[in-house]
């Protein structure tokens, strides 16, 4: 069953290839039927060995293809265990709804084949990150889907905005990146190889704690920037420039997940480091609340679910920081259905808008969009934290695994519960000025129901945002078990008792129905109600973190390499090398004074000389 | 009073000396170029004359090695004469300053 | 059969065929000196395809006395150093000849002079006598001086003065050590000069002179890498110079000087090298960060790149002093993909170069629009350039890094950073170029790439992903080269190369046995 899985990987590569060199005679919409069928092939090759898991036959493999880089030893090879499983389904799963959808979405464009190949090669990427059986060829799958993230979010890169945003979300990355491979390079000296296996089953005896906190904070530096954390956070909002089918596949459901793949994946390190664990625990908080902040005031409705991604990794950053590693992994599946619903739901609504993305000019939709109203208002309740609805479960399940930690941890799970409110808020606000209320869009707009091909992932992926969060409750915890032998030998956090645990869910739940009730009156109005206070103003420009890199870095950065350019090279350098070529030519020119031209004159030299020899030769009587 | 080496060696002397004066003195190319054959043919004679008082032959070699070197330098010389007076029509040295440094 | 001679005759065989064509017929002279240069690009295959990859000593050998009371001697072999070195020279040669297709003002003149150049390039990799190698060292500079100086543009005269100036200083540091190491290696034969590099090995020097025999050469190499701050020749060079001037310059002429490092300095005098390799690794990390910091300001795309050489010519000086296995077969396979990738860079740009004659970034943008395959194709070799992995110059560079970490971890991690400037002057410029709406009327209706200039860049594309998905055979032959090198330091001087920690044999764990069950028939040691 294994033995196919590299296919996985090989396929949305060969449907990238084939869409990249073959797409203009294959055309739309065939192209994008092919993409897809790339993608939900490679799901279908992939559940069995899943399910192998589920029932308990399976086992963890490694599963080694070729040697990659003889020199440090690295092999491409695959790790096929429930954690990359799991994420296996998500990427393939989501990944071809999100084709099937794109298909219609992306109807008419004239780079049509070129999206979907860049769309199989972020499936490919993703799934070299997903599936590599040691860190280097994790790292390969971490920047190939940096690559494709800036292809795809600079896909209409006649507009200005769209390149900038694209090449600043790659820039950034690479600052994480840069972490990452430093990571890397302590992890090869300490341990000779980059293989997860060794590394991981060596790493309590062959290394310090010391080393380790080195080593799980450079990891948490390249995941801060891949996963969109304080300080890093800036690229994904600008990121939404992309089409919006990108938008839910990458920077809602799968890559920027990546970084807490990764630090799950690391679980046995970060273990060894709980002062690592600590400081990105409060890095994840401090994340979702100042994403959560943002979001209050968007009226972009990409922005508004953009900044609600950071907040909502900000949550599994925390449940990954703290420990809880099943939790974290939990909230990134759910997260993955709702986030990408919302993010659907909101193209469908763009598209019926005419590519109107202003909130303000939305209201009163439900009418016209029955289905996308509905699968949206799921979502809406299960990112908010509503029983049943998935989203409660998972976000639950890290806030109490953070109250459990005890200690100064109860501070981070406060504000959690503040985020949560805030994120209730934020989504109601949303979802009731798209929705409800009264129309705003001007008369020649005619908003309509989208097609099938994007309906239907609408309805699956609400289906499973219902749904999913069922798979782990306090009462059945199928999920934990399922990815236990992942996060073998890894402490499990004291599981809190039922009792306990019932009472922190009631408070959340109670905290989700306050902000939805605090918001729900405040924009079901015919007037909106003005947001211009001092606050209002600030959360809208993000709070001027991109000014501050500006003004910090960039400028100072820039003007150095203008210094370098224009006088270090020309006046210093080459300076100095005029400077020596102008010395020997004036020390030639004193010689050549020398050399009057006269005839005569070198005779009369010659003359003296020859005589000045003669009486030298007669006087010291010559030894020759 | 015999006719020893010593005479030769002061005609010879005299003669490069006189050769010496006119390189130094004249300003047309042609006498200096004359004066400087003077100089050769001088050292020329002193090395006939050195050989057959000290009987060896090498002396005389060296003389026919002179007289080859001054006939082909005799012919290039006053090729450069006759080219430069072309060009200019003056043989005088001291306008001839054109590789002045 | 003595194929190395037969290597380096060939594009001079060529370059005299060239040269006999009758002047009337222009139109002969592209496609004969295309199909000349095709020869040795055959020779270079068959001695890749012959030669041992397991095998680390010199292969192919030939050696000719030709002056035998100087010592000088016709002595020709590859390792698994040059190897690399020749097959990437005789490959890029047909490409720059292909590429200059436009040039039609003394063709022939030009054509001969590439020939001569290819000939000159061929000999430095293989000549193991250090004065036929000075001789060829030397021979490339004037053909490469004639082809800036005369088909150049603007600022020609500048620019390969300069060039020629800042080489034949360095040259005349190497010339002088070459002949006092000629000389010592003559008196321990009780001759009185020998230059047989082999000879050379077993010359015992004092540590003075070893040193100062050191510094000749490294300041000779150091010019030709360019490695900070000897590097403003290039610059000028890179920009004034004709395409295929510009792909040979930064493809092969810069290898020579990181090819001397290893085959000449690190081989010939151990222990200076040990003594000096924090001074040249800290040079190389300057040049990578400088190079790149340099290049994000630079107004002219063809600077740009030039300014990004001088930041991976860095890590290649890098990846040599750190001293070890690692980061030795880095730079080699940093050295076949920046001749790869900054190639097809410089192709590109004179490709568009030859459609609106301006290099000045300032005057393009939205060029994406008009010229979409361009575009791509640009946009794969940037990335390929940055180090992306999948892609030849991630496996140079990581090595490298890897590699370099061991010995030299402070220095390293600063190098590391260099992948956030060259990402940062890469994509701004692409940026500039290739996005948002088309600005300068003049960029509409270009023409996208023809058949011919696609074909031109595609042996370099799939090189730069052949190399960057499967680098096994390239490692298979470089390292056991990389490893004498290493050998004889450790045996010649106190130093140990760093070695990196074996957990697996610290801590029990059946990995191997669990491999087993994943069926492959591949026994190799991952």
């Amino acid at each position: 069953m294994t033995d196919l899985l590299w296919l996985v990987v090989a396929l949305p590569l060969l449907g990238a290839v084939i869409n990249l060199l073959f797409g203009k005679r294959i055309g739309e919409p065939i192209s994008g039927w092919l993409a897809f069928g790339f993608v939900a092939i490679s799901w279908a090759i992939a559940v069995p060995a899943t399910l192998s898991f589920v029932t308990g036959s399976g086992h963890t493999e490694t599963i080694y293809l070729f040697s990659w880089i003889p020199a440090i030893g690295v092999d491409a090879a695959i790790l096929w265990d429930p954690l990359s499983a799991l994420m296996t389904m998500i990427v393939t799963g989501i990944g071809s709804l999100i084709h099937l959808y794109s298909i219609g979405y992306m109807r008419g464009d004239e780079r049509y084949p070129r999206f979907f190949a860049f769309m199989n090669l972020f499936i490919a990427s993703m799934m070299i990150l997903v599936l590599a059986a040691n860190y280097a060829v994790m790292f390969v799958g971490w920047e190939l889907v940096g690559l494709s993230s800036y292809l795809l979010i600079s896909f209409w890169f006649t507009k200005p905005s769209a390149a900038a945003a694209g090449k600043k979300a790659f820039i950034v990355n690479r600052i994480g990146d840069w972490g990452f491979i430093v990571a890397l390079m302590i992890i090869f000296i300490s341990f000779g190889t980059f293989d997860f296996h060794t590394v991981f089953a060596s790493a309590p005896t062959a290394i310090t704690v010391g080393t380790a906190t080195a080593i799980t904070l450079l990891l948490f530096v390249g995941a801060a920037g891949k996963s969109a954390q304080l300080p890093l956070h800036i690229w994904l909002p600008d990121a939404m420039e992309g089409p919006t089918p990108v938008s839910a596949l990458i920077h809602a459901a799968t890559m920027v997940t990546a970084g807490v793949f990764m630090i799950a994946r690391s679980a046995v390190l970060f273990e060894m480091a709980p002062v690592a664990g600590a400081i990105v625990a409060v890095v994840g908080t401090a994340t979702a609340l100042l994403a959560a902040l943002i979001a209050i005031s968007q009226t972009d409705i990409k922005k508004v679910l953009a900044y609600s991604t950071i907040s909502q990794l900000g949550y599994m950053v925390l449940g990954v920081g703290v420990g809880a590693y099943t939790a974290g992994i939990f909230h990134l599946t759910t997260h993955a259905f709702f986030k990408a619903l919302l993010f659907l739901g909101a193209g469908s609504v763009i598209h019926a808008m005419a590519d109107e993305q202003d909130m303000r000019k939305m209201g009163g939709l439900r009418k016209n969009m029955p289905i996308t109203f509905i699968t949206m208002g799921a979502a809406w309740l299960a990112i908010s934290g509503i029983f049943p609805f998935s989203g409660f479960w998972s976000k639950d399940e890290i806030l109490a695994a953070t109250f459990a930690k005890g200690g100064g941890f109860i501070l981070l799970w406060g504000v959690g519960l503040l985020v949560a409110l805030l994120t209730a808020f934020y989504m109601t606000r949303l979802f009731v000025m798209t929705f409800l209320g009264k129309p705003r869009w001007s008369g020649d707009v005619q908003p309509h129901e989208s097609p099938a091909t994007m309906t239907i992932p609408l309805v699956v992926l609400g289906f499973f945002t219902v749904s999913v969060g069922l798979i782990n409750t306090p009462v059945r915890l199928a999920f934990e078990h399922f990815l236990e032998s992942s996060f073998e030998g890894v402490a499990h956090i004291e599981a809190l008792t039922f009792g306990s645990f019932s009472i922190l869910a009631t408070v959340a739940l109670v905290v989700a129905v306050v902000g939805i009730a605090w918001a729900w009156p405040k924009y079901n109005t015919d007037e909106l109600p003005a947001e211009d206070g001092k606050f209002w103003q600030r959360s809208l420009l993000a709070f001027g973190v991109d000014e501050i890199y500006g003004r910090t870095i960039v400028a100072p950065g820039k003007k150095a390499s203008e210094w370098a350019a224009d006088s270090m090279d020309p006046k210093v350098i080459d300076g100095a090398a005029h400077g020596i070529g102008r010395g020997i030519s004036g020390f030639g020119s004193v010689l050549g004074k020398m050399q009057t031209g006269q005839v005569r004159g070198y005779a009369g030299v010659l003359a003296v000389a020859g005589a000045i020899l003669i009486i030298v030769f007669v006087v010291v009587g010559g030894g020759f | 009073m015999s006719l020893t080496v010593t005479w030769f060696l002061l005609l010879g002397a005299a003669l490069f000396s006189i050769g010496v004066a006119g390189v130094l003195i004249r300003r047309n190319a042609l006498v200096m170029f004359m004066s400087i054959e003077l100089m050769l043919n001088a050292v020329t004679l002193t090395f006939v004359a050195v050989s057959k008082d000290l009987g060896l032959i090498e002396g005389q070699v060296a003389a026919v090695f002179v007289m080859v070197v001054a006939a082909a330098e005799v012919t290039i010389g006053l090729a450069i004469i006759v080219a430069v007076f072309r060009t200019r029509s003056s043989a005088n040295v001291d306008e001839l300053a054109e590789m002045k440094g | 059969m003595p194929v190395l001679s037969i290597l380096i005759v060939l594009p001079l065989v060529g370059a005299i065929v060239v040269g006999l064509l009758p002047r009337h017929r222009t139109e002969l002279v592209y496609p004969i000196a295309l199909a000349m240069s095709i020869p040795p690009l055959a020779a270079a295959l068959h001695i890749l395809w012959y030669f041992n990859a397991g095998d680390a000593s010199f292969q192919f050998g030939e050696h000719i006395v030709l002056v035998e009371s100087f010592g000088i001697s016709w002595t020709l072999a590859v390792d698994g150093i040059s190897l690399f070195m020749v097959v990437l020279t005789a490959l890029l040669f047909p490409i720059s000849i292909a590429a200059s297709h436009s040039i039609t003002d003394r063709a022939k003149t030009y054509m001969v002079l590439m020939l001569i150049l290819e000939t000159g390039v061929l000999g430095v990799f293989l000549s193991l006598d250090l004065f036929v190698f000075f001789a060829f060292f030397e021979i490339v500079l004037i053909p490469m001086y004639l082809l800036i100086s005369m088909w150049g543009s603007e600022n020609r005269a500048y620019a390969s003065l300069k060039f020629v100036l800042f080489t034949a200083v360095g040259s005349a540091f190497l010339l002088a050590s070459i002949v006092a190491l000629g000389v010592l290696t003559g008196e321990q034969l009780g001759t009185l000069v020998n230059f047989d590099f082999r000879n050379m090995l077993s010359v015992e020097f004092s540590s003075t002179t070893e040193l100062a025999l050191f510094v000749g050469f490294a300041i000779a190499f150091a010019i030709k890498i360019p490695l900070f701050p000897f590097h403003t020749w290039l610059p000028d060079a890179h920009t004034e110079a004709p395409t295929a001037g510009s792909v040979i310059l930064a493809g092969v002429l810069l290898k020579m000087g990181t090819y001397g490092f290893l085959r000449f300095n690190l081989t010939l005098f151990p222990q200076a090298a040990v003594d000096l390799a924090i001074p040249l690794a800290i040079l190389g990390v300057i040049g990578i960060v400088y190079g790149a910091a340099v290049a994000i300001v630079q107004p002219d795309i063809k600077r740009l790149i030039a300014y990004s050489s001088v930041s991976h010519m860095g890590f290649i000086v890098l990846g040599t002093f750190a001293l070890t296995t690692q980061g030795l077969s880095g730079s080699v396979v940093l050295m076949i993909s920046h001749g790869l990738t900054t190639g097809a860079l410089f192709l590109l740009i004179g490709m568009v170069y030859e459609r609106t004659h301006t290099r000045k970034i300032a005057d393009y943008g939205g060029l994406a629009k008009v010229m979409p395959v361009y575009a791509g194709i640009f946009l794969f070799s940037a990335f390929a350039s940055a180090g992306l992995p999948g892609l030849s110059g991630f496996i140079g560079e990581f090595t490298i890094l890897i590699g370099a970490y061991l010995s030299l971890p402070v220095l390293t991690i600063i190098a590391g950073s260099g992948v956030i400037l060259a990402a940062i002057y890469l994509l701004w410029a692409y940026e500039r170029v290739f996005t948002g709406p088309v600005t300068n009327s003049k960029l509409e209706g270009l023409k996208d790439l023809g058949f011919r200039e696609v074909a031109i860049l595609a042996p370099l594309i799939v090189l730069i992903i052949g190399i960057g998905v499967y680098p096994k055979p390239v490692f298979d032959r470089v390292e056991p080269s990389v490893e004498i090198i290493l050998d004889r330091i450790e045996a010649e001087t106190e130093f140990e190369v760093p070695e990196f920690a074996r957990v697996s044999d610290l801590v029990d764990i059946d990995y191997e046995a669990e491999r087993e069950v994943s069926d492959h028939d591949d026994g190799e040691e991952g």
